[in-house]
Order: C-alpha cells, then structure tokens, then sequence
C-alpha cells in the first residue's frame, strides 16, 4: 500500500493506456506518480482492453507498417468520417505526434505484429499489438511498476476537489474504504460516461436499457462529471457515441471486440417491424461499421436482424454465437420473432430487385438492386440457398463524445475560458476535442498515447516545481 | 457446407459423448474464431482461422498443435474473471492428456495411465525393484557392492543377455505402442484430410520440431511465468529433447562399438558413447530440473491441474535417469557401480514402458498435428 499521507506530484486517475502513457512520461521526468484504477486487477485497462492497434503516421514502411500513411492523407481521413467536426489544431498535432507512437510504445515493453501485407486492409495504416490491447496493457503496467509508479486497483476516484481550476485532492474509494491522495498535478484519463446507464438515459430515455457496453463497465464518467461539475468546460456532443452493430445476444456489458457482426454488407436489415432502414452496402464494412450501431439504436426496440443464405455466410467472419437457421424465410422469421409473411415479401422483393453482376467481397462491386427504397448498392445477391441465415442486431456502444476540453498541452480549460491551474486530460475524456462525431479505427489508442505522452510531461513539469 | 459432411460431423458427435474439455474447447474456438487477436502467436490461431466448424478430430488437432506458451492466455480480454472464462492453454492441455489415452494402445494401457502423475511413479519404482531383486537372485548377491573392473564389469552385475532382453522388448515395445498410437491419432483427427503431402511440408513441420518455433512467439518469447516474455521453457525443452537425444546416440554407438567393432564396455571418457551419454545425460538434468522449476513457479492461471501431476512425474523419471546415468559414470569403478547399475537400468526401462501412455507421447503427436498444419497452411499458400 503506497504512502497516502504524502503529497504526490501526479495523480493519474484512469488504468488504460492513456493514463498508462501519462504516468509512465511524468515518471521518467522524475515526478512521484501514483496512479487510481478502478478496475481489479484482471479487469485492469479500460478500454485499451478491448483494442488492438494504433493508427500512426510514417513517412516510409517500418517494421510494423506497410508503405507510407502521411500527414494529409490521416487529416482527410479524419475530416471525412467527422464531417469536419474537429479541432484542425489539435487533430494535427495528434496526427503528427502519432509517428513516434509506436516506438514510445515498444520503449515500453509492447511487442507488435509484423506487418501483414495484403491480408489486411489497415496494416498500411495501422500498427497492430501482438496479442492485442491486454498485452499492450500487460507490458504498460510492467514497465510502469518497475519505474516505481504506484499503482492502486479497486480504486475509484470519486470526488476532486478543485478551487478555481486548482485541484488538490482527490476522494477515492480504495477497496471500499474511504481514502484521500493529495497531489500537485492531476490527470484525468478515466475515460468516457458510456457504462452509466442513468447517464445515458438522460439523452436516450428507455432505449438506453437496450444499448450493449462493449468495453469496461468502469467507464462511469464519475471524474468527467465532476470536474463539469467543478467548473471544467466541456466538448463533444453528450447525446452523440460510437457504436457498432453487435449480436443481439451478447452481454450487455464487457462483451468486447468478438460480438460485433460483420455480416451487414452481404445481408439485408430489416428492424422488428421487418423494414429495411438503410443501404446495407452502401460502402466497405471498415468504413461503415461505426454508422450501424446508430441506426440501430434509433429503430423501434433498439434491435435489428441481418438475414443472408448459406452463399453469403462464408464472405464474413463467423459469429461466436450460432445465427438461427432455417429452411424456409418463414421459418426462420418464426425463430427470430419476427412476422413470418411480411419478411417472405420483403425477401422475395429484394430477391426480385437484384441486377446480375460480379460479386467482389472486398471491393464495392456491381452487386445491386434497382428499384428497391432504400436500395442495396452493393454485394447485393438473391437470398436464396437455404438454410437461411439470422444474426439478431443490437447497437453496441464503444465510448461516448462529451468530455473535458483540453489545449494542445492536454490542459484542461475551464468555463471562463481559463486554463486550469494543474489539471490534464487525456484519452476518451479528451477524445470529443478531435472526434467531433465518427471514428477512425486505431485512432482512439493515437489520441490516447500522444495526449497521455503530453498530459504526463506537463503534469511532471508542475508537480516537480 | 456440404450437406453430407455435415452429417458425417454430426454422425461422429453422436457416436461417443463427448468430453467436458471437448465442448468447452468447441465453445471458446467460436470466441476465438470471431477475435482473431492472437493470429500471431503461434500455429494455433492460423490453423483455427482454417475453419469454421470444429470436429471433435479438428480439436484434438489443435489441442495437440498448442505448445502450451500461454501467451493467448495472459492476451486474452475474455480470459477469467471475464464471463466467456477463455482459457485455452488449459483447456488444450486438458484435451490433450485425453487424446493420449484415447488414441492409445493397446487400449486398456491408455485408460489405465489416464490418471497417470501416480502411475507413471509407481511403474518406475516397482520395474526398479524388481530389477534389483532379479540381479541379486541370478548373480551372487556380492556383485551389488563389490568394485567391478574391465572388460564386462556392467555385464558380471546384470548379464547381457538380460539387458539386451528387458531393454529390447521394452524398447521395442514403446516404439510399436507410440507408431500405431500415432497412426490412430493421424486416421482420428483426419490427419490428411484435403491437404496433399509434400516434402515441403515435412520439412517445415521438421523445422518447427527442431527450433520450437511455437515456443518463440514470434521471436520475443513466451509467457512462461507470468505475463512477461520469457525464452525458458523454449530453451529448457532444447537441453531435454537434444540431452535426451544424445543420450540415444550414446546407447546407438555403444551397440555399435559392442556388436559391430567388438568393442566391449565399459568405454573411455573420451570415447563417442560416453561423450554422447555424458553431455546428453548433463543437457537432460537441467532441461529437466529447469522445466520442474518453470512449473512450480509460473502463474497456475492457465494451467490444467489434472494433468500436472503426470507432467512433474514423467520429467522427473527423465530427471533420474540422467542423473544416475552420470552418476553410474562417476562411480563406475566404485563398489557402488552395481546399485546405480540396477537403478539406472529399472528407471530406463520405466520410462520405456510409460513412453507411450505419458506426456512423452506428446512428442509423436506434436510432430504429426505440425505437420498437417504445415501441409495445410502449403495447400492454402497460392490462394492467400
């Protein structure tokens, strides 16, 4: 048990790794930096749990990535998926610094894949983590206990007392008791509110009971509702997350990366009153699963079923728990739940809309329907070898926009428009500050390493001095 | 799929129930499937992406593919206290120790070695006893104590029509068990199903035996003791597996130098079959000894508990037969020679006897799922 009647120079209040970032940084500018994760030990690391690369900028291939992923080229990328809600600033700042990610990385103990040429379409773009998020997360907390930074799981901090953006103690519950850690410096990295489902229903009503967590249940928001509360000045649309298509089935809390379902783009999907409600192949799934989650929230009971045939169900990853199967449409309906003769209409008509062409799982291809509202502009091809396939839909949300606005020094700014004293903020409770709406995969994990690298040296330089 | 391969699946799940190991190994590959994360650990995760549906032979390949690094364990989001408790280091190894007994023969030795951490101990010690009485009943009960030199000193202890006797048949019959044990695991799990043979494929899965590739994750190790990289199981395993087989050129030269040269022992220290047994017999005590201490240390998350106790029996009968081996040569012009004799030569012919019913077989096994692997992974190479 560290020494909590000392006044530390860091508190780092988060375990994922942009809190892991901004400790490890502050630790080796020589700060004393102890660091407040609420999760137990074996649920350790947030989200970065649950990830599995980083997006980096490199001029020219390296070890992990292929070809060359340069500064315009990233920006637009962004721009596109946020229609421009974004701080151009901070985002090429975070697009710029993202370059030397991957190696602050490995100086900390993280081991990446080799670079997969051709087999998959991000290892261009994206540096991967050999075994994924809970390795990098392994090695982080390796390498920050043997720098000596102090690490205290079953620790939520509840309460930050802060006098005109001056922080200087934080309430924490330690394995449920009651504890105080003073400090000169805070980080929040303790990421977004979306496992709060009183907060969420505030925006959502009921439909928030049907919204599955993919990530952490510890992401409670506890820390960005304080400081909001204690006069920091917020970004980011509250009502607005990222969420992705998942099984209906999956749990509501935890269920991680193997519950989403791939199989949109070579289904069709309709919602409970068996209507279809959006182009299924409108584009490639990478840079469309992120909208699914969305409309599949704004449908009636917040759920949706893909139904595809035995041809289509080898073109997508398989889902971990069996789709319904039947012989007949009709059948299969009877099994989902759905009304049987109205998804027999709605298959025949889509079947009776599709043009003849060259499917291309890969690519946008000329698969499509004609005159079908709304229409399959892609991979569209006739569900009609049995058995045919269900997978129920649920929007599984992956991390909410509201959070703390920061500068490009990750200090938080306070509602007067003055900067806070000693408090940073990096992470999904910053990321609302670049990411404006949409996302880009790996993109999270750049936010969270340039921003807790940042977040950790200035903290340090206060805390020292 | 096919229609009639689905039945033949089904056909072969109805026949026997199957195992808790079995279906839970069945549920975590469709997580796993759906995950992918750990494509790059080993050849484990290539081979599972091959498929979609998994037979209990497809299982019991893949089980006997895992080499038990216990990196995808300490990777894992879904690994306990998580709901999905993913943990297939264990459940593999679980698995395995049934193919073992399944696919023994003959088949009541597999069943009866099923719980085999105390058997495999008790064989050793009762061939052991019954070594010595033997020897001091044929020969005159002096010869265990009294200092025996030159020429045949070993064969006035226990003759050598009896050693070429016991240790042939013993041989012989381990050598026989483990072939047709491999060919019933090679025809169970459809060893060569849809992939041609090739020297090519033969000489990577050869490859991968040699270097324990799948104990190199890659390069920066395995999760040997905790979730840190590590090379010691890697390196550990080598010293046993070229220790034990020096040990086997040792007995090969000697046999030669006996009956092809007349050469008769005891040999020089610098003769090639005390060379060969010295080194070998050095290599296998700390291989051994090393892996006896990675299993008491490393973290019990990820590993099967019913089956350690066969594992720390099986490397310690291999521990003891080194270690009197190169005993036997620093006393062997000693009073003590025809003791250390009689208990070198009865844990030797233990560990022939338990050979094919223990964790040794796994070495038959883990060479034949790599290489289907290898000839899996060439018929899939042109297409990727």
């Amino acid at each position: 048990m560290p020494d909590l009647a000392r006044t530390w120079d860091v508190l780092v209040a988060g375990g994922g790794n942009a809190a892991l970032c901004a400790a490890i940084e502050a630790r080796r500018a020589g700060a004393s930096v102890i660091m407040a994760e609420h999760a137990p030990k074996p649920m350790r690391g947030g989200n970065s749990r649950h990830t599995r690369n980083i997006r980096a900028l490199h001029p020219a291939p390296t070890e992990v990535l292929t070809d060359s992923y340069l500064e315009e080229e990233y920006w637009d990328d962004l721009l596109r998926v946020t229609g421009g809600r974004t701080d151009e600033g901070l985002a090429r700042l975070c697009i710029r610094a993202s370059q030397h990610a991957p190696d602050f990385l490995k100086s900390c103990g993280v081991v990446f894949q080799p670079s997969l040429s051709g087999t998959l379409s991000l290892s261009r773009t994206n540096a991967f983590f050999l075994g994924g998020g809970k390795a990098l997360v392994n090695a982080l907390y390796r390498t920050a206990e043997r720098l000596g930074i102090a690490v205290l799981y079953d620790t939520e901090v509840q309460h930050i007392e802060m006098r005109d953006g001056f922080a200087t103690e934080a309430i924490v519950s330690h394995n449920g008791f009651p504890e105080r850690i003073r400090f000169r410096a805070l980080v929040a990295a303790s990421g977004g509110f979306q496992a709060n489902r009183d907060w969420l229903r505030k925006y959502w009503g009921d439909a928030a009971d049907n919204f599955q967590i993919r990530g952490t249940p510890y992401a409670q928001g506890r820390v960005l509702r304080d400081l909001l509360d204690g006069g920091a000045q917020e970004v980011g649309d509250p009502t607005q997350f990222h969420a992705v298509a998942n099984d209906a089935r999956a749990p509501m809390e935890d269920g991680g990366l193997a519950m989403r379902l791939d199989c949109v783009p070579f289904a069709i999907v309709v919602n409970r009153d068996v209507e279809r409600f959006y182009d299924e192949g409108e584009d490639v799934w990478p840079k469309r699963y992120a909208i699914w989650g969305r409309l599949i929230a704004q449908q009636p009971g917040q759920v949706a079923f893909a139904i595809t045939d035995s041809l289509a169900e080898r073109d997508y990853l398989p889902s971990v728990f069996p789709p319904y199967r039947a012989n007949t449409v009709a059948d299969l309906a009877g099994m989902a739940g759905l009304d049987p003769q109205k998804l027999e209409r709605v298959v025949a008509e889509y079947n009776a809309s599709v043009r003849p062409g060259t499917f291309k799982p890969m690519v946008p291809d000329d698969c499509r329907t004609e005159g079908l509202t709304p229409p399959k502009s892609h991979w569209a091809r006739p569900i009609a070898t049995p058995p045919f396939v269900c997978h129920p839909l649920r929007p599984g949300i992956t991390f909410t926009f509201l959070g703390l606005k920061v500068n490009e020094r990750a200090r938080v700014l306070m509602q007067d428009g003055t900067l806070s004293a000693n408090v940073f903020a990096s992470g999904e409770i910053m990321s609302g500050n670049i990411l404006g709406q949409g996302y880009l995969a790996g993109f999270g994990m750049a936010i969270g390493t340039v921003f807790g690298r940042i977040a950790g040296q200035e903290a340090a330089r206060l805390g020292r001095n | 799929m096919d229609g009639i391969e689905r039945l033949l699946r089904d056909a072969e799940r109805n026949a026997a129930p199957e195992t808790d190991a079995m279906q839970d190994a069945r549920r975590q590959m469709a997580i796993c499937n759906a995950c992918r994360y750990c494509e790059s650990y080993c050849a484990v995760f290539p081979a599972m992406t091959m498929r979609r549906e998994f037979s209990a032979g497809d299982l019991t390949h893949l089980a006997n593919l895992c080499h038990g690094c216990k990196g995808c364990y300490h990777a894992c989001q879904y690994a306990p206290p998580h709901a999905f408790n993913v943990n297939i280091p264990a459940t593999f190894a679980q698995l395995r120790q049934e193919s073992y007994a399944a696919y023994a023969w003959p088949a009541p030795m597999g069943r009866l070695f099923e719980r085999n951490g105390t058997v495999v101990s008790l064989v050793a010690a009762i061939v052991v006893t019954l070594v010595l009485l033997a020897t001091v009943a044929l020969q005159d009960p002096a010869v265990l104590w009294t200092p025996q030199r030159g020429t045949g000193a070993f064969f006035r202890v226990i003759p050598l029509w009896l050693i070429n006797l016991l240790a042939g048949s013993t041989f012989l019959f381990a050598i026989v068990a483990m072939a047709v044990g491999g060919v019933r695991y090679w025809r169970g799990t459809a060893g060569g199903a849809g992939a041609p043979a090739s020297m090519a494929a033969a000489r990577d899965a050869t490859t991968d035996i040699l270097t324990l590739r799948n104990l190199g994750g890659g390069g920066h190790g395995c999760n040997d003791l905790d979730d840190s990289f590590a090379q010691h199981r890697r390196w550990l395993h080598q010293a046993m597996m070229y220790g034990f087989l020096l040990c086997f050129a040792a007995t090969s030269t000697g046999a030669i130098y006996h009956h092809v040269f007349g050469w008769h022992s005891p040999h020089a220290f610098l003769s090639l079959p005390v060379q060969f047994g010295t080194w070998g017999g050095v290599l296998l005590c700390i291989g051994t000894a090393g892996l006896i201490w990675v299993k008491t240390v490393t973290d019990p998350g990820p590993v099967a508990k019913r089956v350690v106790g066969g594992e720390y029996a099986i490397l310690i009968l291999l521990f003891l037969v080194s270690a009197t081996g190169l005993l036997l040569l620093a006393v062997r012009h000693t009073g003590a020679m025809g003791i250390m004799l009689a208990l070198h030569f009865g844990l030797v012919l233990a560990l022939f006897v338990a050979a094919p019913y223990s964790k040794l077989v796994h070495g038959v096994y883990r060479g034949l799922a790599l290489l289907r692997h290898a000839r899996e992974r060439r018929a899939r190479a042109p297409s990727a």
